[in-house]
């Protein structure tokens, strides 16, 4: 994010040292500037990578080792929710892509509009997924809260095919909640923190201070959302749709 | 808007290799495909394919990844530092998978 603090230089004037009050002195060029910050963000996003990563491979084991749980796990999620949700990212990553290049435009009411819908779609899916979230709670499926395994040791009326689980397996789906509430719960607040962030950058964009030429903040909060984006993507088809053919 | 001179717009535009900026056509193309590959994957999880079903599933997922980071995160468009990040971050996850894997299979696999 660009920094308020610009060095101010009052003694020489305008003509002796041209060039955009948001270039840093610290860069030749903007665009050395800009490529370094886009830099920055990639290797910022492949930390994140590795830290998702992790509750992936997670996953990949404890889904070989206990897979009649975490079919039982993942019959309690709602696949409509899980789509739409898919849906909403999927647009806001479209509303976000459109804000760059209102940015790269110069179009300052387009800007904000964008972001404001990107903001709009974010929410949307943070609420859904509160929806979700608080349906576990009712139905006593958060590991360490109120989990009881009532509902896996008897058939579930939606999946007639799938057998109860014996209880030592039933226990297992503690496994996989405790997963999905890890994995959605750590993208739900990489979502909340893209949000704040996108509150900040309409404010700052409501100024004029990126459709001047200085896109790069635009640019890498992109990146960033499109990011978290793409963690959805894959968290999507691994929790909600495990052997949904019945 | 002030006018730009020429100078100017290239010290200021995004990135020199940048030179057509990514119009709305291109991401309304891509993120219609999205949506279809969206509900290919929830409709494909309806039938019967076996172990199959994670693998066109997550293969599903990777295209959309795909799609996502070429054009959207404009990296199709970007300098070679940049491209070489990307597929830097992507063999190092692949390492932590496989090399995790490794360990876990080579040992007591399943001896919870």
């Amino acid at each position: 994010m660009d920094s308020q603090a610009i060095a101010t230089h009052p003694e020489h004037e305008e003509t002796a040292h041209e060039h955009p009050p948001f270039l840093r002195h610290h860069f030749a060029t903007v665009e050395q500037q800009r490529e370094t910050a886009t830099f920055g963000m990639w290797l910022f996003l492949l930390t994140e990578i590795m830290f998702f990563g992790g509750m992936f491979c997670a996953y990949l084991i404890y889904r070989n080792w206990y897979y009649p749980a975490f079919v039982a796990g993942s019959h309690q999620l709602s696949i409509v929710l899980g789509t739409v949700n898919t849906a909403v990212l999927i647009c806001s990553s479209f509303t976000m892509a459109m804000g760059v290049h209102s940015a790269e435009t110069r179009n300052r009411k387009a800007l904000i509009t964008w972001l404001l819908l990107t903001i709009v779609l974010g929410c949307v899916f943070l609420g859904i997924k509160a929806d979700e979230y608080h349906e576990k709670w009712e139905k006593h499926h958060v590991p360490g809260l109120n989990f009881s395994v009532h509902d896996f040791v008897r058939e579930n009326p939606a999946y007639p095919d799938d057998k109860p689980l014996p209880l030592d397996m039933a226990d297992k789906t503690q496994v996989y909640f405790s997963l999905y509430f890890a994995m959605t719960g750590m993208h739900a607040l990489h979502m909340i923190i893209g949000v704040s962030l996108l509150i900040i950058l309409v404010a700052r964009a409501w100024t004029g201070a990126y459709t001047e030429g200085h896109v790069a903040p635009i640019e890498n909060f992109g990146l960033y959302w499109h990011f978290v984006d793409i963690v959805w993507i894959f968290l999507f088809p691994l929790l909600y749709l495990i052997s949904r053919h019945q | 808007m002030s006018e730009l001179s020429q100078k100017e717009i290239l010290d200021t535009e995004p990135t020199h290799h940048e030179e057509h900026i990514v119009g709305p056509k291109v991401y309304l193309v891509i993120g219609s495909s999205l949506l279809v590959l969206t509900a290919a994957t929830t409709a494909i999880s309806y039938l019967e394919l076996g172990v199959f079903n994670a693998v066109v599933a997550l293969g599903i997922a990777c295209i959309k990844a795909t799609l996502v980071i070429l054009f959207f995160m404009h990296v199709k468009y970007s300098s070679k530092l940049t491209k070489l990040t990307v597929a830097a971050g992507i063999f190092t996850f692949f390492v932590l998978i496989t090399m995790t894997m490794t360990d876990y299979i080579s040992r007591a696999w399943g001896l919870w």
